[in-house]
């Protein structure tokens, strides 16, 4: 039994301090637009925000993050307006979208530590996350857009 | 792909309508009258604007409907409702479609909601999402039901207002007659209920009346959602009561537990119940492997206990197999003569006169789809009835298959479609919903089965895997007099019928018997290998290794001869011509994608169009500094024609692709937004296939797990820019997919600018990421 901070609002997850996290986001705390991808850290569908930092939900436990902020797709803005997502949209950037919640979680967290980053920061910050449906030209152009605000 | 398919395994089915249930889909001020009431005027159809033609979409089954009070429904708000009867996996068709249906009836696209429809043929048409049949089969009906709903909504105004309907002019959400002003809403139950009109009495628009078709301004209807995290894919269903399995499958097809020991399982917090899941053995279509399933309360939970199961398993008839060994066979067995599929002019003569002979070999592994969505599926099986969410490409033959597996009645089960997290051809065999729908039959509990990666990579149906081998005749002045190609590969038909090693039309139809090229002496030839795991279809099929080769092989040639890569492809394809199939040796059963080949032929100039496009936009034969190489590949598939024009540039070793570019013909361009993001996709995918994609078979059991072994492009080294030039047409000129088309030319492009850059020639799929 762990009491979790997510989207600002406390939970109460009914399992034992190893439980996953990605797990206890979605069968849990019933948020679903986390995704799983692979379970092992090497898709990034699972991205979330710890603190305001990026990590994959899948590679962390609910005693990981007691005591911490976690904010998924859902809490990342009110209304779908943070500026990762209006640029996404702009881009027109999802094919099937499945990958892209984690997608735009890692966005914002890159752009959050880096306003104004480079092609080449931008090609390694989201490395960790696979686009099966191939997204990844207008994934670029999107971050670049939300850090110039253009 | 399966509707074909059953052409060749049984009759094909007999749908009995009246003992179906139609699902109750709202027909708010949308009822359905007699058609004897009224006398519609009638206009003339604009041949120009709307010539009907035929497509393959009447002969699938359960065909195609054209009823509007199917598909659309409008509120007395003016919000108008069109059903998405295909499945969504990424291509846009559950946009794209309705966006026809609204441009054609005048709906603002603001104010269209879509539905998306369950598993029901004979009320919707087929819905079998695959093929890259969606805009090809449905664009007509698509634009005949918006254009019926427009005449209905301007017939009632005309009955309103005492005027002659042909005084009436549709506008954007409205119809308008001098000062009279009615929006749809206002028109909606009045509209609905006039007869809908006859396909003559209908008028279409001009292409330059259009407001959405052809222009690619609309966005995916789920953008909003999949940006905020609310959109639902299979995994997303959540029912109350509902319990998840994950399931411990044989490793080798066919394989059974010979013991079982789940002590630790049930010691794993969240652990209910470990439940046995029969198994099968090929050709069982979609069956399960069967199994053994635990039950949680949670995934995690459920993970860990299938992960503590002790699972002792048989041996199976696929036990001894080995993909690399297997290679080396269908080597062996592609330099002997194969069963000839096409025989045209004296290919024997030909190669015993030539003055010199050309071969070379290309190989292909097996691979796995590993679309970003693991396979999931949703059950609630109780009191007699199903009801099913799931990710599924053919939500109709789901339903058929998971009533035959509960031993159901068709019409007691339901199959709701979520969004799928990519498709690729793997949604399309249901093995996981049945799963899930045997599941709660056993435990009488709703049953979310979840899929991890490693099960994904385990358990396919794979992609085959082939060796194709090329020859060529030549003459004293290098020209070729004649063509060989013996492709040997396991064939799809395994997983449906006993297995004669041979390949079948479908496969064949897909770049192989259809060659293209101009060459007087030709032998098409498939030579046997026998299938040791389950063999499906991969967006784009037998097209990848077929292009691959033969697209590789044109380049060699061109390098073997000393002549231009471009010029010696464009003189290969030939004269500008539809080829002949009866007259150029084809099967019988030559297999046009499903069409009638008439309404598709192959057309070489619109072959070499695509081809001359894209290698001219990437400034084919310009200097390129030291490590850089341009490859160019061509190929017809589903109908629509493709180029790529690929640069590659070496860096430290590693493959790179700076840029490409596509030309595309897939006739009229209904939504070239998504045209272009199909072509950037199937570049990053073509690209993934080019270098990593390749399970290896040990003992039977597939050696990779996940994507440190099965590794996917990244956004470290992808195609960095993708230019797509896509041919203008006329409606007259057939819509063809794009889902599938874009992806055959790339890895042949992207081994033919690896040659250009660095000297090396690669035949083998997957390359690897250096060189
Ligand atoms: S699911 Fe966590 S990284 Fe893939
Ligand atoms: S949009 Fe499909 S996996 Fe990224």
């Amino acid at each position: 039994m762990a009491t979790l901070k997510i989207n600002g609002e406390s939970r109460t997850i009914d399992g034992p301090d190893d439980t996953n996290l990605l797990w206890a986001i979605r069968d849990m705390a019933g948020l679903t637009g986390t995704k799983y991808g692979c379970g092992v850290g090497l898709c990034g569908a699972c991205t979330v925000h710890v603190d305001g930092v990026a990590i994959q939900s899948c590679q962390a436990t609910i005693g990981d993050v007691a005591e911490k902020e976690v904010t998924t797709i859902e809490g990342l803005s009110a209304d779908g307006e943070h500026p990762v997502q209006v640029a996404w949209r702009d881009q027109h950037v999802p094919q099937c979208g499945f990958c892209q919640a984690g997608q735009i979680m890692q966005a914002a967290s890159l752009l959050s530590e880096k306003p104004n980053p480079t092609d080449q920061e931008i090609l390694e910050g989201m490395s960790g996350n696979i686009c099966r449906c191939g997204c990844y030209e207008r994934i670029v152009a999107a971050v670049r857009v939300a850090s110039t605000g253009a | 792909m399966l509707q074909y398919i059953k052409d060749f395994i049984e009759p094909a089915p007999q749908p009995d309508s009246s003992r179906l249930v139609f699902s109750n889909v709202s027909r708010r001020g949308f009822l359905k009258v007699s058609a004897a009431g009224f006398a519609v005027a009638a206009f003339s159809a604009d041949a120009n604007a709307f010539a009907r033609y035929k497509t393959g979409g009447d002969s699938m089954p359960n065909g195609l409907r054209y009823d509007p009070h199917i598909f659309v429904s409008i509120d007395p708000d003016g919000t108008v409702t069109i059903v998405a009867h295909r499945s969504e996996m990424g291509t846009g068709s559950r946009t794209s479609l309705p966006m026809v249906v609204a441009d054609e009836m005048g709906a603002d696209w603001a104010k269209v909601k879509i539905v998306q429809a369950e598993g029901d043929e004979p009320k919707y048409g087929n819905q079998d999402t695959d093929g890259s049949r969606s805009m090809r089969h449905h664009v007509q009906s698509m634009r005949q039901m918006g254009a019926s709903v427009r005449q209905m909504l301007v017939n009632a105004a005309a009955e309103r207002w005492g005027v002659k309907p042909s005084d009436i002019k549709a506008g954007v959400h409205e119809v308008v007659n001098g000062a009279n002003r009615a929006g749809f809403g206002e028109l909606a139950e009045a509209a609905m209920k006039q007869p809908v009109p006859a396909f003559e009495e209908l008028t279409f628009k001009e292409a330059s009346e259009f407001r959405y078709i052809g222009k690619g301004k609309v966005g995916i209807y789920d953008l909003h959602d999949i940006t905020t995290g609310k959109a639902v894919y299979g995994a997303d269903v959540v029912l109350p009561g509902m319990k998840i399995a994950v399931i411990a499958r044989p490793p080798v097809v066919g394989a059974t537990p010979v013991s079982k020991d789940a002590t630790q399982t049930m010691t794993v917090p969240g652990v209910e119940e470990v439940v046995d899941l029969p198994g099968s053995i090929m050709p069982a279509k979609f069956a399960p492997l069967g199994g053994v399933a635990v039950i949680a309360t949670n995934t995690d939970a459920a993970i860990r206990g299938r992960d503590a199961l002790e699972i002792e398993w048989s041996d199976s008839p696929h036990s001894n197999y080995n993909s690399e060994n297997f290679t080396q066979e269908m080597r062996k067995t592609a330099k002997k003569p194969g069963k000839i599929l096409r025989k045209e002019g004296d290919p024997d003569g030909a190669f015993k006169s030539a003055a010199k002979v050309f071969g070379q070999e290309y190989s292909q592994a097996h691979m796995v789809h590993a679309m970003m969505e693991p396979p999931v599926a949703v059950a609630d099986v109780k009191d007699g009835k199903a009801e099913i969410w799931a990710p599924v490409q053919s939500p109709y033959g789901a339903r058929g298959d998971i009533a035959a597996a509960l031993n159901m009645d068709i019409e007691n089960v339901r199959v709701n479609v979520t969004l799928l997290g990519g498709g690729f051809g793997r949604k399309s065999k249901c093995d996981y919903a049945i799963e899930a729908a045997l599941l709660s039959q056993k435990t009488g509990i709703p049953i979310r089965v979840q899929w991890t990666r490693e099960d994904d990579i385990h358990h396919s149906f794979n992609a085959t895997t082939s060796v194709e081998r090329i020859e060529v005749a030549l003459d004293n002045d290098n020209k070729v007099t004649g063509w060989r190609h013996n492709s040997v590969a396991p064939s799809i038909l395994s997983t449906f019928a006993p297995d004669s090693g041979h390949q079948f039309a479908i496969e064949s139809g897909m770049g192989h018997v259809d060659m293209p090229f101009e060459i007087p002496n030709v032998s098409v030839e498939n030579g046997a290998a026998l299938a040791h795991t389950r063999i499906g279809w991969f967006r784009a099929v037998s097209n990848i290794p077929r292009a691959w080769a033969i697209q590789s092989f044109a380049s060699e040639l061109a390098v073997e001869l000393g002549r231009d890569e471009l010029e010696m492809m464009l003189e290969l394809i030939g004269s500008d011509r539809t080829l002949d199939p009866p007259k150029q040796g084809f099967p019988d059963d030559f297999w046009d994608y499903g069409e009638i080949y008439d309404e598709y032929p192959i057309d070489t100039a619109r072959l070499k169009n695509v081809l001359k496009l894209a290698a001219e936009k990437a400034g084919w034969g310009k200097e390129l500094p030291e490590g850089e190489g341009i490859g160019l590949a061509v190929h017809r598939s589903f109908v629509t024609y493709v180029a790529s024009a690929v640069r590659v540039k070496i860096v430290d070793g590693q493959i790179t692709v700076p840029e490409i570019h596509m030309g595309v013909d897939c006739g009229f361009a209904v939504n070239p937004e998504r045209i272009r993001s199909q072509m950037e996709g199937a570049c990053v995918m073509g690209m993934t296939v080019a270098l990593h994609s390749g399970v290896t078979y040990e003992n039977g059991a597939v050696a990779e797990s996940n994507f440190h072994d099965y590794p996917m492009v990244r956004s470290t080294n992808f195609p960095q820019k993708v230019h797509t030039h896509i041919v203008e047409h006329p409606f007259s000129v057939h819509a063809s997919g794009i889902g599938e088309p874009g992806i055959p030319p790339v890895p042949p492009a992207i081994a033919n600018a690896v040659f250009h850059a660095t000297g090396k020639r690669v035949r083998d799929l997957p390359m690897g990421e250096s060189i």
